[in-house]
């Protein structure tokens, strides 16, 4: 048990609980706040009400996932100043200018606007409820950007110099710092993956109704808007996935070399799947495309890449110590990820075949279980990449790459706070495992009570807050005219009588079957 | 010390401010909520207070932590890392608080839970943070790499930092109490517990300014720039008469709420004022038995360059982020009316 009373691992190990964690919801966030935003803008097109349900639902299932990933981001924002304190220092001049610049001008924009969708339906004009919409999509994929520009510098540290007294970077050009080698690249990658994540959700609660057999034609429209969105990105990441990878092989060598097990240089071949032996120093593997990867990476099929040993042999990377470095971890992750990726190709183009006009996805039961799990293809995809970009860059928390300013890197075990306590880390730790976990059953519970409610009809949505006045009895002529309401649009249903309070008047439209047939 | 460097110290603190007179009401509200609250009526009505804005408020505080690390990554540095177990309180608290709101209108079996959240949630904070002033004025022991020297947490309490603390709670009730009195609709029970409670929140927030100023003048003397001295008293000056006019303008009934609740805020503001101008040029304050010295505006600022960059983004953000304001202060105007509880 070591591990608890090294500092530096535990400070890791925080770091990698809750930047996972907060990188479960920001990917739904984003992914769906393009989906929320194309529903808004149908029912503004439309001026049905079923779409306008439609609209409603995913602006639900926005907010509730928003908020959670606001609440986690804010650890990560403060993280860098409580647990790596001399990582602060040494980054400063360069790292803080985006995070402010993030909370300048994307965080005001996404909280306001999201304010104007939660409670200003009725308080502003169509438009501006619909640009509304799309604000908030727009000023989540900012804060994207200012995220990936401020951890793409890590990888590949751009427009900084070693300060004279040589203990922090020190910034000499902004904008190649802002956009160094990795950051387009990066941010093309990962915001294509947040988008295929969105798809996938909104595909799997789809197929949730067509299982169900509820809300079938709500879920066609979903499962149309889904397909297209994740066959469009799905294409996109090929092309981003590839200059990513060929970034990585000329910037980031001793990552290259961990993602392909490569310990002794050599032509990188392609594998599918393997394992990597540490000790023996070889990946054990059944077959291999010779070649493969320096194609990938380079267009010929014989360019070398150097392996660990002989980088650690060089002068910039004298710190990696080969038979310490996570290889078979890196190398998992990435082939898991590109495994995945082959799932959600698969998924995706089934779906886009399946949801077209005749609609046949509507009775194939296995395609339906198929794409109600498809969420977790990109869920893991999204988070191996992940794994393998920050652990793939160890053991640098600033990585001295190919391009990078001589002397601007740090390694992870330079940057902790020295101020902090082994026990203080576990401390927080175990609380953020509890309140975490607290934190995604209440989101569960939200979320699940929003999809079984399912699209319903405008009028029947206040029921349930209204319901809660009720009981004082303030609302209770509030809660009959929404029970009436809700009733009269369960009429135009064809099902359910007349409900008596509002918060069966929603569970009534809600569990009423085949609402739009 | 530069030019930059200066224009940040005091742009840090006007960050502060904003953060202070804006979430400061609406963690006011919170702390307030149990008491205040009683009936669902009377929760609906003061979350919809602070829903379509408190969000946005609480971006101030991240924009002040990252500018704090932007123009002076040391000062970030030390007090992130050296208040370690408070800030992860005042973390968790923002944590809980945030999710509350959503989860709170989505899930009404829980809704206890989440009204514990939303208290807990903003009480943690709105005290912590006065505790961490106080601290960083009084100063901390530091080993010569700047980092905190002391005892974790228990430490960080001492009866001028308690004080100071308290100051900050009562301030934030003060505020949010003067808020609801705003919001709520004039015949609600609500609207009737807040104006109530505003008087006595504002008179302990005085008595509790002059306790505090009294006991750092005598108490802690510290040293402060000598050039700044009658901004100090001008400061001073306006808080106790921002304060006494909220007290004065709370007297005018319904009417006087929004005169009342401005003055508040210039209070507040006029606090964060002084306590600039009581720091200058220091960041944190070192103790008598401190290795490493004071990190001062000197010694911790960014290259003039990055500070360059830093002012640009702002003269570009901070226009954007005052139209989001009033476009969101402006649409969710008045007071609340009961359709407007059932969306």
């Amino acid at each position: 048990m070591d591990f608890l009373s090294d500092p530096v691992l535990l400070a890791r190990l925080q770091f990698a609980l809750t930047a996972s964690y907060h990188f479960i919801f920001v990917p739904i966030t984003i992914g769906i706040g393009l989906i929320m935003a194309i529903f808004a803008t149908k029912a503004y097109r439309s001026r049905k009400p079923e779409d306008e349900a439609l609209s409603r639902m995913w602006v639900k299932i926005f907010t509730a996932t928003f908020a959670i990933g606001v609440a986690t981001g804010i650890t990560m924002e403060f993280s860098f100043g409580t647990n790596w304190a001399d990582y602060s220092r040494f980054v400063g001049d360069i790292f803080g200018a985006p995070l402010a610049a993030e909370a300048l001008f994307a965080f005001f924009l996404e909280s306001v606007f999201l304010g104007v969708l939660l409670f200003g339906r009725k308080k502003v004009g169509r438009t501006f409820y619909l640009v509304s919409s799309w604000l908030v999509w727009f000023g989540s994929c900012l804060s994207a950007l200012w995220i990936l520009i401020a951890n793409s510098w890590m990888q590949t540290p751009a427009g900084a110099a070693l300060s004279a007294t040589g203990d922090k970077a020190i910034i000499t050009d902004f904008f190649a710092a802002a956009f160094n080698p990795s950051t387009l690249s990066r941010y093309g990658h990962t915001v294509v993956g947040l988008l295929i994540m969105g798809a996938f959700i909104t595909m799997a609660v789809a197929a949730f109704y067509l299982i169900k057999k509820r809300h079938e034609q709500a879920a066609m429209k979903m499962m149309r808007v889904g397909a297209v969105v994740g066959i469009v990105a799905t294409c996109a990441m090929l092309v981003t996935a590839h200059s990513s990878a060929v970034i990585v092989s000329e910037e980031q060598p001793t990552k290259l070399a961990m993602m392909e097990g490569m310990y002794d240089s050599e032509v990188p071949p392609l594998y599918a799947f393997g394992w990597v032996d540490e000790a023996g120093q070889e990946v054990l593997t059944p077959f291999a495309i010779p070649g493969g990867t320096s194609f990938l990476a380079t267009g010929t099929w014989d360019t070398e890449f150097p392996g660990l040993n002989e980088l650690a042999q060089t002068e910039k990377y004298a710190d990696v110590d080969v038979e310490n470095m996570p290889v078979n971890f890196v190398f998992q992750s990435y082939h898991l990820m590109v495994a995945m990726f082959g799932a959600i190709g698969l998924c995706v183009v089934l779906a886009l075949i399946f949801s077209r006009k005749n609609a046949r996805v509507k009775k194939m039961r296995w395609l339906q279980y198929i794409l109600l799990i498809c969420p977790i293809f990109p869920f893991i995809a999204i988070q191996a990449g992940w794994m393998t970009a920050e652990i793939g860059r160890q053991p640098y928390v600033v990585y001295p790459s190919t391009s990078g300013p001589d002397g601007v890197y740090l390694l992870t075990a330079d940057g902790t706070s020295a101020s902090v306590t082994p026990v203080e880390l576990l401390i927080t730790v175990v609380l953020f495992l509890v309140v975490y976990l607290l934190l995604f059953v209440g989101w569960a519970r939200v979320v699940g009570k929003f999809i079984a409610a399912g699209p319903v009809y405008e009028e029947a949505e206040p029921a349930e807050l209204v319901a809660s006045f009720a009981g004082a009895g303030a609302g209770a002529a509030a809660a009959g005219a929404a029970a009436s309401t809700a009733s009269a649009a369960a009429a135009t249903e064809s099902a359910a009588s007349g409900a008596p309070t509002g918060d069966a008047a929603v569970e009534a439209s809600a569990s009423q079957e085949g609402g739009d047939r | 010390m530069t030019v930059l460097s200066v224009l940040w110290f005091f742009l840090i603190f006007v960050l502060i401010a904003g953060y202070f007179i804006l979430d400061g009401f609406d963690l006011g509200v919170g702390v307030l909520y149990p008491f205040v609250a009683k009936s669902d009526e009377d929760k609906a009505i003061a979350r919809r207070a602070i829903g379509p804005v408190w969000d946005g408020n609480e971006v101030w505080l991240l924009t002040a932590g990252g500018a704090l690390f932007a123009a002076f990554p040391a000062a970030y540095a030390t007090t992130f890392s050296g208040f370690y177990l408070a800030v992860m309180l005042v973390l968790f608290g923002l944590i809980v608080r945030a999710v509350s709101f959503e989860f709170w209108a989505g899930d009404a079996t829980w809704r206890k839970l989440w009204d514990v959240c939303f208290f807990l949630g903003s009480l943690l904070p709105a005290l912590l943070l006065g505790v961490a002033v106080g601290n960083i004025l009084a100063g901390i022991p530091m080993d010569a790499n700047g980092d905190y020297a002391g005892v974790p947490l228990l430490g960080l309490v001492t009866p001028f930092t308690l004080l100071t603390g308290v100051l900050g709670l009562v301030m934030f009730m003060a505020a949010g109490a003067s808020w609801l009195a705003v919001k709520a609709p004039e015949d609600s029970a609500l609207y009737g517990r807040a104006a109530k409670l505003r008087m006595p929140l504002q008179v302990a927030a005085l008595a509790l300014f002059v306790v505090v100023s009294v006991y750092a003048l005598v108490g802690i003397a510290p040293e402060m720039a000598p050039e700044l001295g009658a901004a100090r008293v001008l400061f001073a000056v306006l808080a106790v008469v921002a304060l006494a006019a909220a007290i004065v303008l709370g007297k005018g009934g319904v009417k006087g709420s929004l005169p009342a609740f401005l003055a508040q805020s210039v209070a507040a503001l006029a606090l964060v004022g002084l306590l600039a101008c009581s720091m200058f040029p220091n960041l944190v304050v070192a103790s008598a038995d401190s290795v490493g010295p004071a990190i001062t505006l000197m010694s911790a600022a960014a290259s003039d360059l990055s500070l360059t960059y830093m002012t640009v983004i702002l003269c570009i953000g901070l226009p954007l982020v005052l139209i989001y304001h009033v476009v969101i202060y402006r649409t969710f105007r008045g007071r609340i009316r009961k359709e407007d509880l059932a969306h």
